[in-house]
Order: structure tokens, then C-alpha cells, then sequence
């Protein structure tokens, strides 16, 4: 009994402040609902935020295909979420997920759609690893810059984002437009989209992702290399002087970031979408940055983080069509909880909970090395 | 004199910090006009919370302040000012890369209408002060231009500015060289003979005999005693800061060297700004011997430990240890030739504070076995890792509840022990000390010094670098004099005198 | 052989033609440099007083919403003039409030400065797309309108080389115009008052004029306050003085390119213009390139060239200058660090 009390205390410790912003979150964007229903043509409605929340629920769990809709959307964010977590955990904030999502995912279709008649444990593979391999390249230059320069990823991977949509609308414009569709978009990927396990589109990308969280796990916890990552996210400095190599460990984190955000867009790609054409937009990269923080850059963390926001994106629609409110609540919720997650003393003070963690410590790390004259550490 | 009615009284100040050290109990003291105060204890015992009661910088529980019998309350910094408290902090409060016109004038700017800086007016009246105190200081130099010496000026100056009539300094003499302290001294006699109070922070104890006209010892956080220079001596002193009787000299006993084993030849590097700081560093360290390095700090001393850590990238010459050329080696690489390096700051460099203890005592060493193994040799062996720290918590006897706990929440003196305790390796040949005892309290100073020692008789060749230079003296079988980048003097320990040291540290040279 | 004369030919067309388009690019310029210089000004004021603000973008994309939503409720009521005039106030008074919030979150409240300024990028686009779709899409209504740009006389534009250079900074709209004074006034502001050298010292230092009884909070509030007044200005440009309506999302990045406008000068305002200047040049070359399609083999490699990867360029451009210039300037020393008064409370 107390044992188990005692084990409660602990994950209450833990999750106390990140399951408390939700709900103060979720009390703000009512007023949000509430003030801005004066706008709508049927006028002030003080209970429409619980009508929204609940098409929202309903959505997201009320039936077979809302929970399956909720993993489908949830998968790409996992292995977001890993991505911007890892990068927390070596001191690094990698906005550049949208950006290697998408290059991972138009990989993934490029390959998907070559191999379109090879044998599914072919080709699906083979597309998979695509896409890894193009968003960890599309992570190594940020990450590499960043090492090398001292150029900040905050903003290199923001304007790689922005040259991501333009390069890669002009790559399906030029490079390998399909014949035969009346507008630019990649081949039918056909035998390399990923097997479905359950009825509803349950694809196998779901169960990868949760592979993933145990294995960037392992890597923080048990090897040296992330030994080595979270030392220089904790005192950069103290990593030189222990023989670390912090422009290879800001290198490898953010390719490996990269990579887990290119097998975000591979499994979007080949287990949702099916192909790539200009405009496919990826609100992953945002919210990828919301479940990192709410799981507390914590692997198992990122896991449950990624199941709520997953289940937001799911619910969303059938909200927007039963109540007229708008999909966008969902960003301004986000918003709302990084908010109290990065000020947590406004948590502490409504809810009067104490001695927590802070949310994440290697945060100090990322605005240290703003604009920093020197890399991580100081060249050497 | 002793019949004034004191200037500044402080009653029963009590603080206790948020982590549960109680830095002051229920202090009183007393300053009267025209007095030199001396505020005598250990690093730690609670005279610079004091002091930053005094001026507004850290809130106290309890306790009355009264300045000229009125009791005052102090808010924050621009209270003191306005009753005329000036303070010269041991961490210079100027801001490096404004000029010394800025810096003094900041926080009460001469302006004209519109609230622009009349820059010229402000040099004029620093000129004036900087006069009357025998100051030579250009008011359009950078403070990042200036020798620690003359930034220390500035700062008086700041006090000066603001018409000052108490004046706190914290350890003021912590960077100085003997002639830069009578200098000092000179000032602060002469501040004092017209008219000002000053409270001198210190706990060298014959620094304190020679300026103080009183005498207030602190110890954690009570006032122990007070006395006149001339009723008591540096024994009972030590012996009242330390709460026991303690030898006031290390007793460092023979050194037997053996064959070389560091050897720096015409060593160069440039610092953070790019500017030559090592001009060309020749020395040698022979196994059983401790080579100690003396200088003003800013001298390249720092660019010096971080080329020998592996850094900082030299830009010539070579280091060797006992006969591998390690210049270009990386830090791993000199580690497993058996270099050790214990570093100024440790809460920078030498520690993780939000890792646990375990994980500190193996940070060097973290990718070789015992305390990595298994596929590629990246899987880490927390059984190695934790037995580690068992015995070494206990061989340096770490105070520490478990292996588990976070370095950060250490004392001082016991973080230090940690780095001591990792670095002090038995298969040692060389050991890199840079300040290895700043900030601690006389205890872990003894422990560390002991462990020096010990290391220096199993062999090892040990290499001292710090400001302190009674450290310096007191530890070393040789002593070096750095200067702007160079060794501009060598000295066996039986000719290396606190005066003639002094004098090479100022100057470079047995010309000046 | 052949190959690198070939090469050298068409630097030297390349030279040539830019030369000759120089008229078409410089009206052109300021107007893309604009909300840049905006966006980069309000780094400098912030940053000099230690507070790092990622969040330029969403301030911007916030306050051209409302600049937008004014002009575009109040066109009819109190006609175009006066409703633009007003939706620039708007602007500038959220660009404030919203640095009012930073500053409390950073300065007050000490959140992780990075982190507040990702949640403000967020937030800005969440409650943008999200009243655009609740208000300004169902009403069907048209625009704001645009506010008239100043036209120099014929006789001055026309003047041999003086000319296209007034044009440049003259033939504007009045936000373009009033850059150039606000760049001019902050710089000397910056380094000639009494309040540039408060800035500069709680950004360098804060303990150190914290000793000198200066408030760090009040200055960095304050700092970060006008600073975002000026971010909210440049949204105003976007929708009031440039477009004429408002997009979800059209900020594109700018607020980030400012960022990197400002690194590159080095966090002074007349460096952070000129920065802005060359993100401004950059785009401009690739509308112009549209537009006059130089001749012969120059033609055919710039026409072969694909319009994304121009409109690309000044992204690319950032990260190339961030790489470049980063390790050879150094920012305000205690840039993005707050500051804790210790034993305080």
C-alpha cells in the first residue's frame, strides 16, 4: 500500500505540473470561446466551450476510428516529439522538425513511388530509410553550422523550413512530377505504403514510433554517446574538459534529430498521405515542440504527450463541424501550454502545488548559446 | 577616537538563505568615523552576506541597522548610495567593455536636457578625484584595457563619485601583489585621515594586523570576537576565526625529484580576443616535485591551463610528458598518459551540478573501462560507476548522504573534494592544479593541501597555478613568476620571498 | 579555356546587368526592407538589454492582424484615412502589450526566454487563423485599404544619380519613410543618452548597475516594450502599407530574417538596417530578375533558374550570414540570461 503510495507520489511529482498546465490551459481557451462567440452570428454562448470540448472528446475517443484516427495522428508526433526532445536533452532546440519532416516524407514518396511494384518488405523499408536518411541530412546542416560557427539552430532551422517548402514544391514541379495527375504531386507509392494492422487504417508506423521511444531511451540512459549528449546539454564546458567532443555530440544530436523527424514524414507519407504534393503543410513541427515540453524531453514522457496532442488533432474536426469553433483552438491551446509549462510559477501559484522539477533543465544551455560569439563550449 | 558615536551600527542581523544556511546570526557590529574595520573569517563565514545587507543587495530577517544613530532601512543599492555607503565588491562590478567615464558616472550620468550624456564634464570630475586620491587612470580607456590593479581604482572611484563616507571592501587584496596591496593600503590610510570609514573584508591575518584600527571576527555567521591589533597576534586570531588551533604554515616537508616529466617548450597561444597571451612558455615539472606558478591573474595563466588540458589550441611550441609529444593531443588522449587536471572553477568546468555524485566521480573517465563496456564499448557499467564513488566518498571523505545525490547540492568544500577525488588518480604523472582551494573554508584547504602532498611523494609531478601566491609559496618546491605571457623568473623554495616575488609579479622584470 | 572565359563573360554581363536594373531595384528595396528593419530594431532593443525575443514574428503576424481588423472595421464608419491611421496604432499598442507579456514572462516571471518567444510564435499564429476564420472570412467584406504611397516630384526623381537614391528613400509610404529617422534616432539614443548607456549596462552586466542602484526589471520592461512597439509597427506595414490584406501566417520567416539582419549588424540599429537592406536586396533581385530578363547566354542561366529557388535566396541568405558573421561578433554579455537578485525576498 504505501509502496504504491509511495510510487503515485513519484509520478505526481513528475507529471504534476505538465497534467496541471493542461487543465489551466484548456479554462483559458474556454474564456477564448466564450469572448470570441460575441463575434459569430448566433451571438454570446457561455456553454460553448463545453459543447466544443466534448465533439472534441468524442472525436478523439468516442468511437473505434476516433481512437485509431488519434494513434495515426499521434505516430508522426512520437518521433517529433523525440526529435525536439533529443535536441533539449544536448542543449539544442531543433524548430526545424516541420522542415525535416517534410524533406523525409517527399524522400519517402520519391522512393515509395520508384519501388511501387517491389515486394512490400522491400520497398516500404527501403522507403522508410529514405526518408530517415533525407531528414537527418536535413538536420546535420543546422547542426554541423551550429558546431562549427556558433550560427544558432533557432533560426537556421526556422529559414531551412521556410526553403524546405519552396525547394521541394520546385523538386515536384521539375524533378519528378508523375505523369498523368492534373497537378504537380509524386507517383502512387503502392506496395511501399506500410502494412495495416487493424481495420481503419491502424498502420504499422504506429508501433515503430513506440520502438522508438525505447530506443532513444536506451541511447540517453545506457550508452556513453548519451552520456555524452546530456553532458553537454548540462554544462558544455564541463564536456571539454572531460574529453567530449562538443562539436561532434552538437553534429550527431541534431542529425539524429533530423532523423527522427524524417521517419515522422517516411511513416506519414507511407501509412497516411501516399503521396507528395506542394502545400502538403506539416503542423507536426509546432506541435512537436509542445509534446517534447510536455513530456518533459522524457522519452516515456514524449510518448503520453504525443497521445493527447494526437488526440486533439483527431478530435478537431468533428469539434469545428458540430460547434463552428475553430480548428485553430487547438494551436492557441499549445500555445497556452507551453506558456505554463515555461512559466510554471503561474501553475504553482492557481494550483498551489510545490517542489516539482523544473520542466527541463538543458533549456538554459539553448538561450546560452544564443547568437554565441563562440559554439557550445568554445571552439576548438 | 574610541569616544565618537559610531557612523554604522548593525544590530542582531540574522539571515537565513532559502537552502537553509543560516549566514548570519544575530551580528552586531559597530564602525565609527574615520576607522579602518577590519571583518576577519573564513571563506564562507558570512561577512560578505553582511555586507551585502549593508548595501541593499541581500534582504535581512532581522535585525536594525542605524547610520549616525538613525535607524535606517536599506531596499536595494540606491538606498546605500544615498547614505553614503560605497562598496567595492570582490567580483568587480564594472562592466568591461564600456569605458571608465561610463562605468563611474553609470546610475547618476551627468546629462544634458533631453538626457544626453555630457561625457567630457563627467572625465573632468574624474580626473579631479582620480587626483586628490594619486590615481593615474585615462577616463576613455576600456575597463577590458585596464590591469586588475587599476580596475580595482575604478571602482573606488565609483565610491568616490558618489560620496561615499563608508566604505566596504570585499577582499580587496585577493588579486593584488604585495607592492599593488601597500598601495592600497596607502589609499585607504588616506581615505581615512579625512574623515571616511572603511570596512576591510579579509582573512589573511597579517594584512589585517598591519591596516585595522579594530578587529571583528566572524565565524559561521556569529561574531566570535573583537580586538586591537596591538592586544592580540596572528595565532590567536587563527585560532579565533578557525574556533581551534591551526598551523599557519603547511608543513610541506622534503621533496625528493626525480626524472622530468612535463616539459612546456616555447609555448604560444592566443586568448578568447585573439591577442598573443602565451609568448613563449618554457618550464619543466620533474616527478616528486610541486612547480608552482605565481602571477597577477590575467598574466596568460589561464590560457596556460587550458593549452596544458587541451583547450586551447597553442600557436607554437610543444608540450611533452615524459617523452610523448602531447601538443596537439586531445584532452582524452593526454588523460590516458596519465594527466590530471583540477580547474579554477568547478561549477564551469569540473562538475556536473544536476548529475548525481556517481556520475561526477566517473566524468573523466566515462568511456573507458570498468566504466564502459559491451557492444563498441558504449554501454555504461553503473555497477563500475557506483563503486567508484562508494570508494572514493569514502577514501576523500565526501559528506554526502548517498552516491545518488545531486553535486549541486554539495557544500563547497565537499564539491571540491569530488573533483580532487576523481583527478587524484593512482596512475599519475602529472597534476594540473589551478587554484585548487579558492573559496573554501581552512579545513578542506588542510585536506587538499595534505592530498598535494601526498600525491608529490608517490611520484607524481605536480603543477600550481593561483593568485593566491601564499598558496603558491606555501606549496611549492620552485616557484615561477608569470608575466604578460612569459616566465620571467624561477625560484627554489628557500629563496622565493613574498617581497621579491611581489616585485617580479608587478613589474616582469628586476629593472623597475 | 573556352569554358573559363565563358565564365568570366558572364560575371562580367552579370555585373553589367545588375548595374542597369539598379533603377528598378532600388524603389523596390526599402519597402522589402522595411519590416525587417522594424523586426531587427526591436532585437537590438531588446537584446542590449539582455533579453533575447525569438517571438518578433509573432508579434509582427499579431499586430498586422489588428492594424488589418481595424482598418478593415472602421473603413466605413470613420473612412479610409483615419481608419488606417488608427489600425497603425493598433498595432503598436499590441506589438506593446504583447512585449509587456514577454517582458513579464522573461524578466518577471524568469521563463526560459527561447521558449517564451517559440509559445509567442505559436500563440500568434493560433488566435490569428483563429479569429480570421471566426471574423474577417464569414463577413465577406473587402479590404482595409492601403495608405497611399508619397511620390517625390518628377524633377527630383528624375535628377542624374541624386535621383533614384531619393526615390529610394522618399518615394515611400510613411511607415518605409519613417524608418530611416527611427534607425537614425535609436543610434544615437543608444550610445549618446543617458537611457543607451542604462541599456547597454543591465545587458553587459546586470549585477553591475544593479550596484549603482539602477532598476535591471524596469530598464529590461521598458526596452522590451518599445522594442515590440516597433515589431508591431512592421505588422502595421504588412497589412495597411504593403498588401492591403492580411494572410494567415504572411509573415513567412521575417521575423526570423530580422533576427539574423540584427546579428549582422553587430546589434547596432544603423547595422541592423543595413542588414535588413541586404535581405531586402536579395528579394528585390529576385522580383526584378522576373520582371527584366536580361539577354543572351545570362538570360537563358537566369530564366533556367526556377522562381523558388529566388524566392528561396533570402533564406538561404540568413543562413549563410548567420554562419558567416556569428563567431566574429559578440553579443550584449548577459544576452538571454535573466537576472536573479539573490537573498531578495
Amino acid at each position: 500500500m504505501s509502496r504504491l503510495r509511495q510510487a503515485a507520489r513519484r509520478i505526481w511529482r513528475v507529471a504534476s505540473i505538465p497534467l496541471l498546465a493542461i487543465v489551466l490551459a484548456f479554462i483559458v481557451a474556454a474564456f477564448v470561446i466564450v469572448i470570441s462567440s460575441v463575434f459569430t452570428s448566433t451571438g454570446l454562448d457561455v456553454f460553448l466551450p463545453l459543447g466544443a470540448y466534448g465533439s472534441l472528446l468524442a472525436g478523439a475517443f468516442g468511437s473505434g476510428t476516433g481512437i485509431v484516427n488519434t494513434l495515426v495522428a499521434a505516430a508522426p508526433l512520437i518521433l517529433g516529439g523525440l526529435a525536439v526532445g533529443l535536441g533539449f536533452k544536448a542543449g539544442l532546440f531543433n524548430i526545424g522538425v516541420a522542415g525535416q519532416f517534410l524533406v523525409g516524407a517527399f524522400a519517402a514518396a520519391v522512393v515509395g513511388a520508384r519501388l511501387a511494384d517491389s515486394p512490400t518488405v522491400l520497398a516500404a523499408p527501403a522507403a522508410m530509410v529514405a526518408g530517415a536518411l533525407g531528414g537527418a541530412a536535413f538536420g546535420f546542416i543546422p547542426g554541423f553550422l551550429k558546431a562549427r560557427t556558433g550560427a544558432h539552430e533557432v533560426v537556421t532551422t526556422i529559414m531551412l523550413n521556410n526553403a524546405a517548402v519552396l525547394l521541394l514544391t520546385w523538386a515536384v514541379n521539375d524533378l519528378v512530377r508523375a505523369p498523368g495527375f492534373s497537378f504537380p504531386r509524386t507517383g502512387e507509392i503502392g506496395n511501399s505504403a506500410l502494412p495495416v494492422l487493424l481495420p481503419r487504417n491502424l498502420h504499422l508506423g504506429i508501433p515503430l514510433a513506440v520502438l522508438f521511444v525505447f530506443a532513444v531511451r536506451w541511447l540517453l540512459d545506457r550508452t556513453t554517446i548519451g552520456f555524452e549528449i546530456r553532458t553537454v546539454g548540462q554544462n558544455p564546458n564541463a564536456a571539454r574538459y572531460a574529453g567530449m567532443r562538443p562539436v561532434f555530440v552538437t553534429t550527431l544530436t541534431m542529425t539524429l534529430s533530423g532523423l527522427l523527424a524524417g521517419i515522422a514524414g517516411a511513416i506519414q507519407m507511407l501509412g497516411v498521405i501516399g503521396f507528395y504534393a506542394p502545400g502538403i503543410t506539416a503542423s507536426v513541427g509546432f506541435d512537436s515542440i509542445a509534446v517534447a515540453l510536455l513530456g518533459r524531453s522524457d522519452p516515456i514522457g514524449i510518448l503520453f504527450a504525443a497521445i493527447l496532442f494526437g488526440a486533439f488533432r483527431a478530435g478537431a474536426p468533428l469539434m469545428q463541424i458540430e460547434t463552428s469553433v475553430p480548428i485553430e483552438i487547438i494551436d492557441i491551446i499549445q500555445a497556452l501550454v507551453i506558456l505554463f509549462l515555461a512559466a510554471d510559477l503561474i501553475v504553482r501559484r492557481v494550483f498551489r502545488v510545490r517542489s516539482t522539477k523544473p520542466v527541463i533543465s538543458e533549456l538554459a544551455t539553448v538561450a546560452r548559446t544564443w547568437a554565441g560569439g563562440t559554439p557550445p563550449g568554445g571552439a576548438t | 577616537m574610541g569616544d565618537q558615536p559610531p557612523v554604522l551600527e548593525m544590530r542582531g542581523i540574522t539571515k537565513r538563505f532559502p537552502t537553509g544556511t543560516l549566514a548570519n546570526d544575530a551580528i552586531d557590529l559597530e564602525v565609527r568615523p574615520g576607522e579602518i574595520h577590519a571583518l576577519l573569517g573564513e571563506n564562507g563565514a558570512g561577512k560578505s552576506t553582511l555586507m551585502n545587507i549593508l548595501y541593499g543587495l541581500v534582504t535581512p530577517d532581522a535585525g536594525e541597522i542605524r547610520i549616525d544613530g538613525q535607524p535606517v532601512t536599506i531596499h536595494d543599492p540606491a538606498d546605500a548610495i544615498a547614505r553614503g555607503i560605497g562598496m567595492v565588491h570582490q567580483h568587480f562590478m564594472l562592466i568591461p567593455v564600456l569605458a571608465v567615464a561610463e562605468n563611474v558616472v553609470l546610475g547618476q550620468e551627468i546629462v544634458r536636457p533631453g538626457g544626453i550624456l555630457d561625457l567630457g564634464e563627467a572625465a573632468a570630475r574624474i580626473n579631479l578625484l582620480a587626483k586628490k586620491l594619486g590615481f593615474d587612470i585615462d577616463p576613455s580607456s576600456k575597463i577590458e584595457e585596464l590591469s586588475v590593479g587599476q580596475q580595482q581604482r575604478v571602482e573606488i572611484l565609483k565610491a568616490i563619485y558618489r560620496n561615499a563616507r563608508i566604505l566596504v571592501l570585499d577582499e580587496p587584496t585577493a588579486v593584488l601583489t604585495p607592492q599593488e596591496t601597500r598601495e592600497i593600503f596607502e589609499v585607504l590610510r588616506r581615505l581615512r585621515a579625512e574623515g571616511a570609514s572603511i570596512i576591510f573584508i579579509s582573512h589573511k591575518l597579517d594584512e589585517v594586523l598591519e591596516i585595522a584600527d579594530r578587529i571583528t571576527v566572524i565565524r559561521r555567521g556569529k561574531v566570535v570576537g573583537s580586538r586591537r591589533p596591538a592586544e592580540t597576534n596572528a595565532n590567536d586570531l587563527a585560532e579565533l576565526m578557525v574556533g581551534r588551533a591551526v598551523s599557519l604554515r603547511v608543513d610541506r616537508g622534503r621533496s625528493h625529484p626525480g626524472a622530468s616529466m612535463l616539459e612546456v617548450t616555447g609555448l604560444r597561444a592566443k586568448n578568447d580576443r585573439g591577442q598573443d597571451a602565451l609568448q613563449g612558455i618554457d618550464l619543466s615539472v620533474r616527478a616528486g616535485e610541486i612547480v608552482g606558478i605565481a602571477g597577477v591573474a590575467g598574466n596568460g595563466q589561464e590560457e596556460l591551463v587550458e593549452a596544458l588540458i587541451g583547450l586551447r589550441k597553442p600557436t607554437g611550441g610543444t608540450i611533452r610528458l615524459g617523452g610523448h609529444d602531447l601538443t596537439s593531443a586531445s584532452v582524452d588522449r593526454r588523460r590516458d598518459r596519465g594527466m590530471a587536471f583540477v580547474p579554477a572553477d568547478r561549477h564551469k568546468y569540473g562538475l556536473v551540478l544536476t548529475y548525481p555524485l556517481d556520475d561526477n566521480l566517473a566524468l573523466t573517465r566515462y568511456g573507458d573501462p570498468p566504466f564502459a563496456g559491451g557492444f563498441a564499448g558504449i554501454i555504461r557499467n553503473f555497477r563500475a560507476i557506483a563503486e567508484n564513488a562508494i570508494r572514493l566518498m569514502k577514501e576523500f571523505d565526501i559528506r554526502a548522504p548517498d552516491p545518488k545525490v545531486p553535486a549541486g547540492t554539495l557544500s563547497g568544500g565537499n564539491q571540491q573534494k569530488v573533483v580532487v577525488a576523481r583527478e587524484f588518480r593512482h596512475d599519475l604523472k602529472l597534476l594540473v592544479l589551478d587554484q585548487p582551494t579558492r573559496g573554501l573554508d581552512v579545513g578542506s584547504i588542510e585536506f587538499i593541501h595534505k592530498q598535494v602532498i601526498g600525491r608529490r611523494d608517490g611520484g607524481a609531478a605536480v603543477l600550481l597555478i593561483s593568485a593566491e601566491l601564499d598558496e603558491v609559496l606555501d606549496l611549492s618546491d620552485r616557484v615561477l613568476v608569470m608575466f604578460r605571457g612569459r616566465i620571467v623568473g624561477t625560484f627554489p623554495a628557500e629563496e622565493a620571498q613574498r617581497e621579491k616575488v611581489g616585485l617580479l609579479m608587478a613589474t616582469g622584470g628586476a629593472r623597475a | 579555356m573556352d569554358a573559363i572565359a565563358t565564365f568570366f563573360r558572364l560575371i562580367w554581363e552579370l555585373g553589367v546587368y545588375l548595374f542597369t536594373v539598379v533603377p528598378d531595384l532600388l524603389p523596390i528595396i526599402l519597402a522589402l526592407a522595411t519590416p525587417l528593419a522594424l523586426g531587427a530594431l526591436c532585437g537590438v532593443l531588446n537584446e542590449r538589454s539582455g533579453v533575447v525575443n525569438i517571438g518578433i514574428e509573432g508579434i509582427m503576424l499579431m499586430a498586422a492582424f489588428f492594424a488589418y481588423l481595424t482598418g478593415f472595421a472602421l473603413h466605413s464608419a470613420v473612412g479610409p484615412g483615419a481608419s488606417i491611421a488608427l489600425g497603425i496604432l493598433v498595432a503598436i499598442i499590441v506589438g506593446g502589450l504583447l512585449g509587456l507579456a514577454h517582458a513579464w514572462l522573461t524578466v518577471s516571471v524568469r521563463a526560459d526566454q527561447i521558449i517564451a518567444g517559440t509559445m509567442m510564435n505559436i500563440a500568434a499564429f493560433g488566435v490569428t487563423g483563429y479569429l480570421n476564420r471566426l471574423i474577417i472570412t464569414p463577413s465577406g467584406l473587402g479590404g482595409a485599404g492601403v495608405i497611399a504611397p508619397f511620390h517625390l516630384p518628377d524633377a527630383v526623381a528624375n535628377l542624374p544619380i541624386a535621383g533614384p537614391v531619393l526615390v529610394m528613400f522618399f518615394d515611400q509610404g510613411p511607415i518605409a519613410m519613417s524608418v530611416l529617422f527611427i534607425v537614425i534616432a535609436l543610434q544615437f539614443a543608444l550610445f549618446r543618452t543617458r537611457w543607451g548607456l542604462r541599456t547597454r549596462a543591465v545587458g553587459e552586466h546586470p549585477k553591475a548597475a544593479d550596484t549603482v542602484g539602477i532598476d535591471v526589471y524596469r530598464q529590461r520592461y521598458l526596452n522590451v516594450i518599445l522594442g515590440c512597439g516597433l515589431a508591431g509597427l512592421a505588422g502595421a506595414f504588412l497589412t495597411l502599407e504593403s498588401t492591403g490584406s492580411f494572410q494567415n501566417g504572411m509573415t513567412n520567416g521575417r521575423g526570423f530574417i530580422a533576427l539574423a539582419a540584427m546579428i549582422f549588424g553587430r546589434w547596432t540599429p544603423i547595422g541592423a538596417f543595413a542588414g535588413a537592406l541586404l535581405f531586402g536586396t536579395a528579394t528585390a533581385l529576385g522580383v526584378v530578375v522576373s520582371i527584366r530578363v536580361p539577354e543572351g547566354d545570362l538570360g537563358n542561366i537566369m530564366r533556367s533558374i526556377p522562381s523558388n529557388w529566388y524566392a528561396a535566396l533570402p533564406y538561404l541568405m540568413t543562413i549563410v550570414i548567420l554562419a558567416g558573421v556569428v563567431g566574429r561578433s559578440t553579443p550584449p554579455a548577459a544576452d538571454g540570461v535573466a537576472y536573479v537578485k539573490e537573498g531578495k525576498g
